[in-house]
């Protein structure tokens, strides 16, 4: 309120190279969501330079940041954020409405192929209420891939999810990051889940306390498999 | 970003909440219906007139006496007596832009046939007439020349005259009736005219000769009107100059004194009764407009109410790409859609509604294509200038609080 200025983040540093799967760990207050926001370009850092891709983000306007989000980055969000009553192909296309590079037969053919990379082809019709909140989660997941962006950002991701599709989800942005080489920035405050990545980053009250690969990473497959198959359904 | 894809990203936003649109559309759809239907029913009423007044013929030019000085004195109109067989010669030999004349003198009178009788009026006139006023005979034949020469008594009926004083099955031609107990040999009926716009029945009155009139039943020389038809349309007023410049020199007025006549034409007359009917139109009009703009205040309405509740989707939309100016269209075209629709629906209502109103009240109505194309641009207006500011205030939206908004 007013003229009292908060500094979330005071002098973070630190680089995240192409074909990384980072998790950026902390307890609420700690500055994730402001370094989330500013690594998302929704955000410009007040003070230091954010490079994108090469891109100083700090001097760009409103319009250039919305084009670069669009090209470059990829928000997959806890509570999913598709559009209601909207089919999932729709849904995956919609990043590329705000890309003038494609006719709408090339849209279709791009959002197609991202749902088959999340393994929903059959899917394509469904509304959002029609699917399951993991099937939920794929479809954003796709939407986030469809640009081709340089960067995936994953806000809480699996928070919403329980467990096993928690896994599920992770074993999905794993096989990304692996087959595909795709860039992976995973926010959450669940050690369970940045044990799947190759790197944390720890923040706390807007400093980086921990910044290390991690040493025995898991593999969300196989956790998966060693799940105790539930009766429930 | 190009335009169709907006358009498609709005008409997917609107189908998502068809019950809504349509009922936002409401309000656009009454009011646009309201405008067509009323400006129908008033174009209706003035058009019926201006075909009422012009089917008295509408190149025909009045002549009448005007109010005059004599001796000091001015008189009124009705006392005055100026025009005389002179002014009809004199009409008849310089007239150059009109070529029919007919003066007229008029007898109110009793007409009587055998045991039954009936008050009506005894116009008397030239041959010319039936052609100034557009009024063809539908029975016998008209007068000629020669009977106005000798003062023939001689007649034509109207059908109302007739439903008097003749039983029905009876042929009126050839009948002898005795109007103010001078017998009149019938030799035509008029055709059927009705009412005139003034509600008067044009139908009971009885033509004849206009010297028989003078000299058998008024005992005058002067005329209550003079009519002259013009040649064509577009020289009334030269015609209306021409008379005037010929009355002047046939009554010796000097170029300082004011005219003893009054010419007036039908277009005039149209005028007169059509601001009537406009200033009906302009009152009816300015209604509907207002339900106009409280549809519009419908659109803006829930317009907002849609950015509030659409809050997350703008984020997202923001987080995915979309620039301000994406955001902003996106609502705007969403505004225009629904003005636009509601439009084109509320024209077809309107159209429907006129017709209706004609079939069943049978009032005359007429849908002009100009204000179809007004409430079109009215709508379009509507929506942009009632969708603006919502869809302003969702493109001012910071992406990161619309994200997080709950």
């Amino acid at each position: 309120m007013g003229t009292e200025t908060v500094r979330a983040l005071k002098g973070i540093s630190f680089d995240v190279e192409a074909g990384e799967f980072v998790t950026i760990m902390g307890s609420s207050g700690s500055g994730k969501t402001t370094l989330l926001n500013t690594l998302g370009c929704l955000d410009r850092p007040t003070d230091g330079t954010y490079l994108l891709d090469g891109v100083n983000v700090g001097t760009l306007s409103r319009n250039e940041l919305a084009k670069l989000r669009n090209l470059k980055i990829g928000f997959v969000f806890q509570a999913y954020n598709l559009l209601p009553r909207t089919s999932a192909l729709e849904n995956v296309e919609l990043p590329l409405f705000y890309n003038t590079a494609f006719s709408s037969n090339q849209r279709k053919e791009k959002a197609l192929q991202a749902l088959e990379a999340v393994k929903l082809a059959d899917r394509l019709d469904h509304t959002p209420n029609q699917l399951s909140g993991g099937q939920q989660q794929r479809v954003a997941i796709a939407r986030a891939l469809v640009n081709e962006p340089v960067m995936i950002l994953a806000d809480e991701a699996t928070g919403n999810l329980d467990t096993r599709t928690s896994f599920e989800i992770m074993a999905l942005m794993q096989e990304l990051n692996q087959n595909q080489g795709k860039t992976i920035v995973f926010v959450t405050h669940e050690p369970d889940i940045a044990s799947f990545s190759s790197r944390t980053i720890m923040l706390r009250d807007g400093k980086v306390i921990r910044d290390k690969p991690n040493d025995n990473k898991r593999f969300a497959k196989e956790v998966l498999a060693s799940l105790p198959i539930s009766d429930d359904y | 970003m190009k335009i169709f894809i907006l358009i498609r990203i709005a008409l997917k936003a609107l189908q998502r909440n068809k019950l809504r649109a349509f009922l936002t559309m409401l309000g656009i759809i009454i009011g646009v219906a309201a405008v067509i239907a009323m400006v129908a029913i008033g174009q209706g009423s003035k058009k019926s007139i201006q075909d009422q007044l012009s089917s008295m013929g509408s190149n025909m030019i009045t002549i009448r006496p005007n109010s005059n000085v004599t001796a000091g004195v001015r008189l009124d109109a009705t006392t005055v007596q100026t025009l005389t067989i002179a002014d009809v010669k004199a009409l008849e030999k310089e007239g150059q832009y009109f070529d029919k004349i007919s003066p007229a003198e008029t007898s109110k009178g009793q007409v009587i046939n055998g045991s039954l009788n009936w008050s009506t009026t005894m116009q008397g006139v030239s041959p010319d007439f039936l052609d100034i006023r557009n009024w063809p005979i539908r029975d016998g034949v008209v007068f000629t020349q020669t009977d106005v020469n000798s003062a023939a008594k001689v007649c034509l009926l109207g059908q109302t005259v007739i439903n008097n004083i003749f039983s029905p099955g009876e042929d009126p031609v050839g009948a002898t009736v005795r109007f103010n107990k001078i017998p009149f040999r019938v030799i035509g009926i008029l055709a059927v005219k009705g009412e005139n716009a003034f509600g008067q029945d044009q139908d009971d009155i009885i033509l004849a000769p206009y010297t028989s009139v003078q000299e058998r039943i008024t005992a005058s020389i002067y005329f209550q009107n003079i009519y002259v038809s013009a040649k064509n349309e577009s020289l009334t007023d030269s015609a209306t100059n021409e008379v005037s410049r010929i009355l002047r020199a046939s009554h010796r007025l000097k170029p300082t004194d004011i005219d003893d006549f009054a010419v007036r034409t039908q277009e005039e007359l149209i005028n007169t009764f059509s601001s009537t009917s406009q200033l009906l139109t302009v009152l009816l009009t300015a209604i509907a407009g207002i339900s106009l703009i409280v549809g519009g205040i419908g659109i803006m309405n829930i317009m907002y109410v849609s950015v509030t509740e659409r809050t997350r989707e703008i984020g997202l939309r923001m987080s995915i790409g979309a620039r301000g100016i994406d955001i902003l269209m996106q609502f705007l075209i969403e505004a225009i859609l629904i003005s636009i629709t509601g439009g084109v629906i509320g024209v077809l209502l309107g159209i429907t509604a006129s017709k209706l109103v004609s079939a069943f009240l049978h009032w005359p109505t007429l849908v002009s294509e100009s204000s179809i194309a007004l409430s079109f641009l009215v709508c379009a207006f509507t929506g942009v200038f009632f969708g603006y500011y919502p869809a302003q205030k969702a493109s001012r939206l910071d992406p990161i609080d619309a994200l997080r908004y709950e």
